[in-house]
This record gives C-alpha cells, sequence and structure tokens, in this order.
C-alpha cells in the first residue's frame, strides 16, 4: 500500500459508460411517466444516481480487506435486517421488501444492499480457501451461508433477487474451480427441480399459484392473455411494436397508455424498447456488454483472489440482474419483478449498483499494490 | 506482469494445519482463475447475444404481428347510436320522443366465452340466446359490438361499473350513451305508433330487414314498424383511444363516422282530437277512428283496452310480455284495424242507397213495421217490438226500422247488397299505412259457396239487410265507406302520414245519384237531430249526421263468452258513425264500444270527437280574425301621421 489512491486511477470507461446507461434511463423514465402521477421519479432517478456516485466515491478509499474482514458482522446485521422486513417491512407489488427510512420518506429495499455482502462473503470464503480447487464439502458450506439471506429474500416473496444471490454464488463457486462433474450435478438438479415444481402436483405446496401461474404462462402467454401472462404479453407487445426503430420518446402507446405494468421500473427496457427500436436495444445492450467486460478486466487485472472475486462477484450480480430483467421483458424468461441496474426507477438497486462498482474501483485502484 | 506467488496476508488468516502433511499448496495469486474467467467471458457473450436474438424476434421478424396487438390494445371501436326520428302530431306536436339512455354493449373484441354465464345472470338475460346471438354476429367484424341492453336500468349500471373499473372483471362490457324511445303515458295511441323491440330471428330471414345485425333496433308494431325505414338512422362509429382500463382519451379520436338520425314523421293525427277520443273511450273496450272523409286523413285512432309501450323499450321481461299477450282482452290488438264485427245497422245506410242506386226502390217507399216481418215463412222480428208502424225510406233510417230494411233488402237481394257492400270497400283492405290490417268479409252467394261449399238461402238475405250474418267489418273500414257516401261516391284511402302524395290509386269514385245520396244522408241527419236513435249524440249547431248499430255477436262468440263467465260479454257490441257537416263534410268519426249493448252509448263517443274537432276550428277562426284585427289596428296606427322612427312594427322599405 505505497500509494495513495487518486482520481485518475478509478475506472473512467467503466463510469462514463455507466453514467450513459443512467442517462438512457433517466430519460426513459421521464418519458415511460409522462402524465403520470409518477412522472417525478424522473428527477429523483437523477438525485439518486449523484448520491449513488458519492456513495461510490465514499466506498473507494478503505482498502477493501477491511470489508472483507468485517463480513461476519455485515452477514449478521444483514440477515437480521432482512428479518426485519419481515417485523416492519412494507408490502408492495404483493411482496414484502422495503423497510421506510423514518422522516425521510424513503423506503429502503434491504435485499438490495444484502447483494453487496454476499459478494464479500464469497470473496471471503474463497479466497480463504487458497486452493485452486473447490472440495464440495466447501462450496456447500458456502451455499448454506448463500442461502439463509437467499431463502429469506425468497420468502418475502421476491425471486428475482434471490436468484441474483445465488447468480454471485455460482459465479463465484465456477471461479473456485469447482469439478465439472458437480457442475453436471447441479444443472441436472435444478432441472429436476424445476420439473418436479411445474409438472407435478408437488409443486404446489413450495409454490404460490400466482408463481405458478407466472411459469406456466411463461411457457404460453396467450393461454390466459388478461391474466398471468397479461405481463409478458404486453411487454413483448410493447416491444415487437417497437420494430427496427421504435416510436419515438414519449410516443410509445403500450408504455404510455399503461398496458405496460410499471413502465419505469421493472419493465423500463420493454418501454425503452418501443420507444427506440432495435437500433436502440443493440446500443444499451452493447453499453451493458461493455460494462461487463470492464468489470471482469478489473478482476483480471486485480492483485489477489480477494479483489479477483470481488469484481468476479459483482460482473456475475450484474449479468444476472440483466439476463434475468432483460429476459424477463423479452418473454425469455418467467416473470419475476427485478429491476435493471442502472437504468430502472428506483434508489436502494441505484445506490446498490454505485457500491458494486465502487468496490471495483477500489480493487482498481490497488491493482499495482505490490 | 509478473504477480506469481504475491501473497498478501488477509486479516483473518488461518494458518495451515502443520499436522497434515498431504494438505495441497496455499495459494494466493489469481493465475488459476485465468481460464475460468475466459469462460465467464465467453458465457457473457452468449447471454447477450441470447438477449438480443429475443429482440430480434420480436422487433425484427415480427414488428408487424405486434404493431397490430399494439393498435388493438389502443384502438376501441364503438357504434355511435343514431336515435330514431320523432313521431309529430299535425300541428307538429312531439308525440313520440327518445331520451338519453345506456346501452350495454358485448365488444367481442376482448370476450371471453366463460364471462357470458355470469353476465347473463347479473343482468337478467337469456344465456341461450345472448350464444346464438354471439355464434350469428361471428360472421361480422370483430369490432361490431353486440347489443346487450338498451335502456339500462340502474341496476344494471350498478352490475357493470361494479365489474368494470379497475378489477376489470368483464372488460368486454361497454357502456354507451343512446337515445331511447319516450312514449306517451297509458297507453294513449300506442295501437297508432306501436313500439321498437330487438330485431327477432325470424325477422333476420326476412329480406325486408337485411340491412339488420343481430341486437339491432327495429319497429315491430304500428307506425315504428310501418315507417321504420324512415324512422331509422344510421348508426356511426367511432374509433378512439384507450387506455388499459379502457378509458377513452380525450383529443384522441382516430376516425368517426357520425351517426345520421333518423327523419321525424308527421302523422296527421290531431292530438287534441286524439286526447277527446282516448278519454270517451276510458274503460271501455272497443275503438274510434276519426278521419276527414275529403283527403282520407285519419286524425285519431284509438283502441281499447291498450298498453304501455314503453315497457317494450330496452328488452321487455317475460313477466310482462306474457300478462300483455296472455290478456284474454287482447291489448295487443288495434281494434281500429283488425276488430272484425257485424256492423248492424250501420249498415243500413249502404242499403238505402243500393236500393235507391238500383232502382228497387224510391225514397217514398213505404212499409209497415208491426214489429215483425214474414219471410220465406220465417218471421223477422223489428228491435222495436211495438213496431214502428208505416215508414218511408226517411224514417226507416231515422228509427233504424229492421222490418222496413228488411223488406227493401229482400227486394234487393243479396248480390245488390253484396255488390254495393264492396263497392263501399268492405271485404277490402282500405290500404291504411299500419301493419296487420283486417278485411273483415261480405256474404253472398260466390263466398258462401266458396267458403262452405254450399248454397245460398234465400233467408240469409235479410238479415244481411240490418248487418248482420256473415258480414263482417272493422271501425275504419266503416268510417272510410260512410265517408265515402258522404263525399257524394268519393272513397280516399285512409292514411296517417302528413305528406303522403295521394295518387289516383288511392281514391276510388263511383257516381252516385246526388238526390239518392241526399236522401241517405238526410236520414242520418235525421238520426240524430229528429229523435232518432242517436239523439244522445245531438250537438247545437252543427249539422251532425249518423248511424247507430248494435250488432249481435256471433254465436260463437257468445259460447266462449259464456265459458269464460263473461256476463257482460254477452251483450251486443255497440256502434256508431257520424259525420259533419251535413252537405260538405270534414271529419267522419266511427265508434265501436264492445259489449256497449246499444249504438246511442257509442254515440256520445262519437258526438265529443265531432265537437271537439268543431270547437278547435272555431277557436281557431277566433284567434286569426283577432290575430288580423290587432294587426289592422296597428297597420291603422301607421298611417296617424306619427314620425318615421316611430313605426318599428312596419317594414322599413
Amino acid at each position: 500500500m505505497a500509494r495513495s489512491v487518486g482520481a485518475r486511477d478509478i475506472d473512467w470507461t467503466l463510469l462514463l459508460i455507466v453514467l450513459l446507461i443512467c442517462a438512457v434511463g433517466v430519460l426513459q423514465i421521464y418519458s415511460a411517466t409522462l402524465g403520470m402521477k409518477s412522472h417525478s421519479a424522473w428527477w429523483k432517478q437523477i438525485f439518486w444516481v449523484a448520491g449513488g456516485l458519492v456513495l461510490m466515491w465514499l466506498v473507494v478509499p478503505t482498502d477493501y480487506h477491511g470489508f472483507l474482514h468485517h463480513v461476519p458482522l455485515m452477514y449478521i446485521v444483514s440477515t437480521l435486517a432482512l428479518l426485519l422486513t419481515f417485523a416492519i417491512g412494507q408490502q408492495a407489488f404483493g411482496s414484502q421488501r422495503w423497510i421506510p427510512i423514518p422522516h425521510t420518506g424513503i423506503k429502503m429495499q434491504v435485499s438490495e444492499f444484502v447483494k453487496l455482502v454476499i459478494i464479500l462473503l464469497v470473496a471471503r470464503y474463497l479466497t480463504d480457501l487458497r486452493r485452486d480447487e473447490l472440495d464440495v464439502g466447501e462450496m456447500l458450506k458456502l451455499a448454506g451461508l448463500v442461502l439463509v439471506p437467499a431463502a429469506l429474500v425468497l420468502a418475502q416473496p421476491d425471486i428475482g433477487t434471490a436468484l441474483t444471490y445465488i447468480g454471485v454464488l455460482a459465479g463465484g463457486v465456477f471461479i473456485a474451480g469447482l469439478h465439472w462433474k458437480y457442475i453436471a450435478v447441479a444443472v441436472f438438479g435444478v432441472t429436476l427441480v424445476l420439473f418436479v415444481v411445474l409438472w407435478t402436483p408437488l409443486g404446489s405446496h413450495f409454490l404460490k399459484d400466482y408463481q405458478k401461474a407466472r411459469l406456466t404462462s411463461f411457457l404460453d402467454p396467450d393461454e390466459d392473455p388478461r391474466g398471468s401472462g397479461y405481463q409478458v404479453r404486453q411487454s413483448q407487445t410493447a416491444i415487437g411494436s417497437g420494430g427496427m426503430f421504435g416510436k419515438g420518446v414519449t410516443k410509445g402507446t403500450q408504455a404510455q397508455l399503461h398496458f405496460l405494468p410499471v413502465p419505469e421500473k421493472d419493465f423500463i427496457f420493454a418501454a425503452f424498447a418501443e420507444e427506440h427500436g432495435f437500433v436502440g436495444v443493440v446500443v444499451v445492450l452493447a453499453l451493458y456488454f461493455v460494462m461487463i467486460m470492464r468489470i471482469v478486466q478489473n478482476a483480471q487485472t486485480a492483485p489477489e483472489r480477494a479483489g479477483m472475486y470481488i469484481c468476479m462477484g459483482v460482473a456475475a450480480l450484474l449479468l444476472s440482474h440483466i439476463l434475468i430483467n432483460v429476459g424477463v421483458v423479452a418473454g425469455l424468461m418467467p416473470v419475476t419483478g427485478i429491476p435493471l441496474p442502472f437504468m430502472s426507477a428506483g434508489g436502494s438497486n441505484i445506490c446498490t449498483s454505485f457500491l458494486a462498482l465502487g468496490l471495483v474501483n477500489n480493487v482498481r485502484l490497488r491493482r499495482f499494490v505490490n | 506482469m509478473v504477480r506469481s506467488f504475491v501473497v498478501i496476508v488477509p486479516p483473518s488468516e488461518r494458518n495451515p494445519d502443520p499436522t497434515i502433511p498431504e494438505q495441497p499448496q496455499l495459494h494466493d495469486d489469481t493465475r488459476f482463475a485465468v481460464g475460468k474467467i475466459a469462460i465467464f467471458q465467453y458465457a457473457t457473450v452468449v447471454v447477450f447475444l441470447f438477449l438480443i436474438s429475443g429482440f430480434w424476434n420480436l422487433q425484427v421478424r415480427n414488428p408487424e404481428f405486434y404493431s397490430e396487438r399494439a393498435e388493438a390494445n389502443r384502438i376501441k371501436s364503438r357504434p355511435l347510436l343514431a336515435p330514431r326520428g320523432r313521431i309529430i302530431d299535425r300541428d307538429g306536436r312531439v308525440i313520440v320522443d327518445n331520451h338519453p339512455s345506456n346501452t350495454l354493449l358485448l365488444t367481442r373484441e376482448n370476450f371471453k366465452p366463460e364471462d357470458l354465464r355470469p353476465i347473463a345472470q347479473g343482468l337478467d338475460l337469456n344465456l341461450a340466446y345472448l350464444q346464438k346471438q354471439l355464434v350469428q354476429k361471428s360472421r361480422l367484424p370483430k369490432y361490431d359490438a353486440l347489443r346487450l341492453k338498451d335502456d339500462m336500468s340502474p341496476a344494471d349500471l350498478a352490475f357493470v361499473y361494479s365489474h368494470n373499473g379497475p378489477k376489470d372483471v368483464f372488460p368486454e362490457l361497454d357502456v354507451i350513451q343512446s337515445q331511447s324511445r319516450l312514449y306517451p303515458k297509458e297507453g294513449m295511441m300506442a295501437h297508432v305508433i306501436g313500439y321498437t323491440g330487438e330485431i327477432s330471428e325470424a325477422e333476420l330471414d326476412d329480406p325486408a330487414f337485411a340491412k339488420y345485425k343481430p341486437g339491432d333496433i327495429i319497429g315491430k308494431f304500428g307506425i315504428e314498424r310501418q315507417y321504420n325505414d324512415v324512422l331509422t338512422g344510421q348508426d356511426g362509429q367511432q374509433r378512439v383511444e384507450v387506455d388499459y382500463k379502457g378509458v377513452v382519451q380525450p383529443h384522441f379520436t382516430v376516425e368517426e363516422k357520425p351517426a345520421i338520425p333518423g327523419k321525424d314523421l308527421q302523422l296527421t293525427i290531431d292530438l287534441d282530437l286524439q286526447a277527446v277520443a282516448e278519454l270517451a273511450m276510458d274503460g271501455k273496450n272497443g275503438a274510434v277512428v276519426a278521419m276527414d272523409p275529403r283527403n282520407g286523413e285519419i286524425l285519431a285512432m284509438v283502441s281499447r283496452p291498450t298498453f304501455d309501450p314503453n315497457q317494450f323499450t330496452g328488452r321487455i321481461s317475460t313477466r310482462a310480455w306474457s300478462a300483455i299477450n296472455g290478456n284474454p282482452d287482447k291489448p295487443l290488438m288495434n281494434r281500429a284495424i283488425q276488430a272484425q264485427f257485424a256492423p248492424g245497422s250501420t249498415f243500413k245506410p249502404v242499403v238505402a242507397l243500393a236500393a235507391l242506386e238500383t232502382g228497387t226502390i224510391n225514397e217514398q217507399y213505404s212499409v209497415h213495421c208491426p214489429g215483425y216481418v214474414t219471410l220465406y215463412g220465417h218471421t223477422y222480428h223489428c228491435w222495436e217490438k211495438k213496431g214502428h208502424g208505416t215508414l218511408s225510406l226517411h224514417n226507416g233510417i231515422v228509427h233504424s226500422c229492421d222490418t222496413y230494411f228488411f223488406t227493401i233488402g229482400n227486394k234487393l237481394g243479396i248480390d245488390g247488397m253484396a255488390q254495393y257492400a264492396d263497392m263501399v270497400g268492405f271485404g277490402h283492405a282500405t290500404g291504411v299505412d299500419l301493419p296487420g290490417e283486417a278485411v273483415g268479409g261480405v256474404p253472398s252467394p260466390a263466398q258462401v259457396l266458396h267458403t262452405y261449399h254450399r248454397k245460398w238461402y234465400a233467408g240469409e238475405t235479410p238479415s244481411v239487410a240490418i248487418g248482420q250474418g256473415d258480414l263482417k267489418v272493422t271501425p275504419i273500414q266503416l268510417a272510410r265507406a260512410i265517408g265515402g257516401i258522404a263525399m257524394g261516391g268519393m272513397w280516399v284511402r285512409p292514411h296517417l302520414v302528413k305528406d303522403e302524395k295521394l295518387t289516383a290509386k288511392d281514391v276510388t269514385s263511383w257516381p252516385l245519384d246526388p238526390v239518392h245520396v241526399q236522401d241517405v244522408v238526410d236520414g242520418m241527419f235525421g238520426v240524430v237531430n229528429e229523435g232518432g236513435t242517436g239523439v244522445r249524440g245531438a250537438i247545437p249547431g252543427l249539422e251532425f249526421c249518423g248511424k247507430t248499430g248494435s250488432a249481435q255477436l256471433a254465436s260463437v262468440e257468445v259460447a266462449k263468452a259464456a265459458a269464460a263467465g263473461h256476463g257482460q260479454n254477452l251483450k251486443d257490441n255497440a256502434w256508431f258513425v257520424g259525420f259533419a257537416p251535413r252537405r260538405a263534410p270534414e271529419i267522419v268519426v266511427v265508434a265501436l264500444f264492445e259489449h256497449g249493448e246499444h249504438g246511442q252509448f257509442a254515440a256520445t263517443i262519437v258526438r265529443d270527437v265531432v265537437k271537439a274537432y268543431f270547437d278547435k276550428k272555431t277557436r281557431i277562426q277566433t284567434f286569426l280574425q283577432q290575430k288580423s284585427a290587432v294587426t289592422n289596428g296597428v297597420a291603422a296606427l301607421g298611417t296617424l301621421g306619427l314620425p318615421a322612427a316611430a313605426a318599428p312594427l312596419g317594414s322599413r322599405n
């Protein structure tokens, strides 16, 4: 730690890309909520992005090893906070995720911030093993640690966020070197569980009706056009009707006339695709792709394993977010509510995402430390 | 980059356990992960290609499909229902108006078949019939909504709104503004106006209704039916932009084809006379027809018992329908054009005219009435059992002496009577512009042969002469017949619509000897004014002529009434036909008072209507005189040399 950290050394390319995505997001929030009660979301989003940048800045100076040191404490606090949401949490969209912060009117989504703890937890655990191959016993212990908060989030219920935890875990375990045969077993197991849940009566014990309906409606969205398939159908209609070049800003009828559900949040990418077309979609997805690749590059240049795991955790987190969100709006995946990082309106996700960027930059700034 | 074997000691470092010798070497370098990070990168590429392929599929391969879907979400078609034309009386007063109401549509664009049952239950509609209608509609374009219910009640509205709204249980239900029929109260003129209703299956197959669709409203009865094409407007269509709740977006009407309202229809009916006739028939069964014999314009038409056509707007409930349809008094029958009864003594003027015209008798021809006459070995009784003594044609009509008419009818013969009955229009439709007119019947040897396959018995002839037997007329036939005689042999087709142009086809003329006409008319004048059977009809200061009639019921009807336990229904039907003035008639009125026993009870009905006609005429003349007096007075002021500026009433030019 011979060098002091300086603004010069943070990943400006990455930041520029992310700010571009944020700008697209703000524009789309503005357009999608035009004439709606939630129209104020666009300038609130600007505040959140500014706040996120500040948070990112705050995270950078402290050496990430300091964070890793406090993982056990963070883990306990996170678990307690998740339990707290059941006690005082606020219900919205059929799920109990938010804790109101007194005197601010802001609601905090605990499970968003827990993602960072999961990244740090996985990084610390795998680093501490210090082996080039992960044996299955250690893997199961780590999985057990991750599954406690994941189960709590799942019980809110919030499948999407829980899946991102699993995404981080899977990414970490893969990098740590789990033998391919266990990977094969895991893939087989997941397939089997899905099969049991979807096509046998046993499944109704584990899934709520709406969850099951979402899964089946994903397989055939037109089966019940105004029931559970409604969101996918409207989202696909919005995207498809956008065509190659889109309908133009504020001209997307699916979003403007509210056929598209929550067009400023979970379905913002469908609203964007409607107004900007395939060309716009490719541009934004390209930005996201470059963003992930920049983060991976930071992992490659990390000085040691902990930093590498942190960067890869962030990459896995963002990739699973993008895969799930964009996959859902395009009808490629069953509907599950999850924000699109840096685009969807909402403070918790923006803050978490910028904090994650802060971790990446934190690692980056210490790459030359010898 | 040389970073191999760089070990940073983490704060939570665990010392490797030296007691296990086979422990793998501990590392903290990142070299082992290079390959896996590369795999992660490839996986990322795959994920993005996967996502892009999804958008490619939606936006590049199938944009038309989804654009159509988006348009179908956004654009809703709803019919703009054209109001029916109003029906107004001869003075321009509104008889049938429209009132704003709500019509419930089933938009087939977002129809869920499983919703049909709860909708039918909630709105008290026939499920099987709805399903049938939807099948019929299935050939038409989807935007063509099915009209579920007109003139919705508050309960219907509450049902729809409680299931619509944000929850959107029945998104296929759409309430639109429409105009519903508002008919006069208490069944006034119900039979003339008729009513509207939803087109029936039978009517859908009828080529006359080819342009109508299931669920459309058409005229079912009366004027509403007869002039349905005039009164029916042309529905328009509106294509509007709606949001996800179906709320129409203002300023975003995509396309609008306005509705063309139906045309107003002016009737020849005079509401003042109609009201008088309605009142006069209050509590009675029967009919009144008042017409102008000069041009065939019907001034009033009443049929009793009546019904409330307002019950038929929207969709009539089964109970209300069976109450009306199952009533033994048949309130839906328009007795003015559909009741076929023996005319009784009101036929006598026709017989008298026939006897004079054929030269069978002259007006001096006298008959002695001892109260009966014996013909063909059978005794025919006069209604006056004491007998009328000796009377000529004039007094024969005045006192309605049956003996006199048995005698001259017999002299004239059945063929003569049948010929003249035919001439004045009995046995033929008058051609009035209402649906379902009955034609009645004139007995004759030919008719008997045709209908009963038997010969005419000579003994039947005298009964026909007093308007009994198989002779059957409708009130409107009688009005036209007597009016035509009073006009000196000109019969005009009765009609109800004001600006109908009469053609030669509508006027039947017969060269009658004016003296003979005068003889018959004078006889009818005597009926009312010379102590005849119609003295109750007399109107001071008016040359009002008429003829009573009391027609026995056919034996079949008597038996039917007896079986039904209607003691009163065994009584004779009372007729009266009257016209005025004597020489240049302006109005002829027929009243049929079922089971009224004697024609004199019908006479008062006719008197009231005729009196109302002339009272109104006098009022209007007086008013016009006063008005012209005022106008002349003002004009006279203008000549007093006042300054030009003070002459605003006059024209400056």
